[in-house]
């Protein structure tokens, strides 16, 4: 069974705020959840299932369908980090597809900047069998994208140079982003002088740390026609999981080499095909990889894609992240999964800023990594059309 | 021995071999006697072939680094700790394992480096697996 066209976003929503210190981390999935229905033009009484992921509080969605009143027929607490919101989608549309729901209610949201929790995952890997064996070297977040970063460097060529491009073309964006956490330009000098963090990423390499969250609506076919907002329909979708392999892990590759061609063979597209895209940028590297395992490049080719303003809106040869992506905008609880979707879906109804939006935006794709470049995570990628 | 923090590893029933011979200053890691392959990290099966006939064996030690990062300050105990290395170590039976580079000027590190088991214990029986270049060991 194919899920292309049988489900639709029909709402998106992304909190306003990027500092929110005075309220918990349920209140602003509330918030980003009636901010999604009401893009819908509908409201929590029509949701018949709920999608949340380890940023949840408490008993995932148990927990939240009580504190947001909801009356469920189906929910799903899948969490792969911050691909997490994109297989949401996928799940969403599968259910809908076997008529276990209409309306299904995605939410993220985490208030990683007010509470000083700074770059990381939501911690649910206590007794993790691996634990022993990873977690006692210092090995932050970015020292793990470093030695991926590293790792395509020696074998690729790829230079520092190249990954600022991606920061600067980021940064081009959020210059036009009131809601931007960081609206100034950069420069790649600018990036290569910033501080470095774990050689050979500097401080500009990485994403923001930032409160705030974001909400998706995916409703049936039957609930999309009725509503007079434009919706997307999701075309194809692709899911993998890359893991260490008995130690036998190669850094220069992400899950998104099996991901992407599973979503593009459902969709009946090509990498060609697409218009805008938005790739998961916890950090630089993160972009360059996953670009060249979807396909829009050869591998370790990414370095030369990215330059000379390859994914600068609106004329680039893959607009991305037009919203500024993690690296300028917004990296909600360290998982900035749904703003992908979100930016995604504002290309499709051409209603991006007038300076990034890309002209007739068919098609656009969404991918997501979850977990950590260096070990285990989760790829996910949607792609999504214009309804007709 | 190198200055950099020990930690209080969770040992179990699949892994406590392992930790033991760190002790004695080995390297033991389970081999499938079905398939061969040397299993990283320890577990009670083989996660190739799927069987659980393994065999602790003791491994060379040697191996040559596969990525690092220079970690310019590190997080919670680590925060005073840097500059230090973060790598892969690609062992000569073949796994690739996550460990530190200690011994060794940061300039000096490389890609392709060979190095050598260093077991880095305190007083307290606390023991990582850590590595330094052959030519400094």
């Amino acid at each position: 069974m194919s899920i292309r066209g049988r489900a639709f976003i029909a709402g998106a929503y992304e909190h306003p705020l990027r500092t929110i210190p005075n309220k918990t981390a349920q209140q602003v999935h509330g918030e980003v959840a009636a901010g999604a229905l009401a893009d819908a033009g509908l409201s929590f009484s029509d949701v018949d299932a709920y999608f949340c992921a380890g940023d949840a509080p408490g008993f995932g969605a148990l927990s939240m369908a009580e504190y947001l009143g909801l009356q469920l027929t189906h929910i799903d607490n899948t969490e792969t980090g911050g691909s997490s919101y994109l297989l949401h989608v996928q799940h969403a549309a599968e259910a809908i597809a076997a008529g276990h729901c209409h309306v299904a209610l995605i939410t993220l949201a985490g208030l990683p900047r007010s509470s000083g929790a700074g770059i990381g995952g939501a911690g649910r890997f206590g007794s993790a069998p691996e634990i022993s064996f990873e977690n006692f070297f210092g090995l932050s977040i970015v020292a793990g994208y470093a030695m991926a970063a590293r790792r395509h460097m020696y074998e690729f060529g790829t230079t520092s140079a190249q990954l600022a491009e991606i920061k600067v073309a980021a940064a081009s964006h959020a210059q036009h982003n009131p809601n931007a956490f960081l609206q100034n330009v950069v420069t790649v000098e600018e990036v290569l002088q910033s501080k470095m963090v774990a050689d050979p990423l500097h401080m500009l390499d990485c994403c923001v740390v930032t409160d705030g969250g974001g909400a998706l609506v995916v409703v049936s076919p039957e609930v999309a026609h009725k509503l007079s907002r434009q919706s997307v329909p999701v075309l194809g979708t692709g899911f993998a999981v890359k893991h260490v392999n008995n130690g036998r892990i190669d850094l220069t590759h992400t899950g998104a080499v099996v991901s992407g061609p599973r979503a593009f063979a459902e969709a009946g597209l090509t990498p060609s095909d697409i218009r805008y895209a938005s790739i998961y940028d916890s950090f630089t590297i993160t972009v360059l990889t996953t670009l060249e395992d979807l396909g829009f490049c050869e591998k370790g080719k990414g370095g030369e894609f990215v330059s000379n303003g390859g994914l600068q809106a609106p004329f680039g040869k893959l607009p991305f992240n037009t919203d500024g992506g993690g690296l300028c905008n917004n990296h909600p609880s360290n998982r900035g999964g749904i703003t992908k979707v979100i930016e995604a879906v504002r290309q499709l109804r051409n209603e991006a800023h007038p300076a990034v939006q890309v002209p007739n935006c068919q098609f656009a794709l969404a991918h997501g990594t979850g977990g950590n470049l260096a070990t285990r995570m989760g790829s996910a990628t949607l792609i999504l059309g214009q309804e007709v | 021995m190198s200055f950099l923090p020990l930690a209080d590893v969770e040992i179990n029933n699949e892994t406590q071999p392992f930790w033991d011979g760190l002790r004695n200053k080995t390297l033991l890691l389970p081999r499938c006697t079905s398939c061969t392959s040397v299993v990283w990290y320890p577990r009670a099966h083989c996660p190739v072939c799927f069987s659980t006939e393994l065999k602790w064996e003791e491994m060379s030690g040697r191996g040559t680094i596969y990525s690092y990062s220079i970690v310019a300050k590190g997080n919670g105990r680590w925060k005073e700790s840097g500059p230090y290395i973060v790598a892969y170590v690609e062992l000569a039976e073949g796994p690739r394992i996550l460990t530190n580079i200690v011994g060794v000027a940061p300039s000096e590190v490389h890609i392709d480096m060979p190095v050598t088991a260093v077991f880095d214990s305190g007083d307290d029986g606390r023991v990582l697996l850590r590595f330094t270049s052959v030519s400094a060991s």
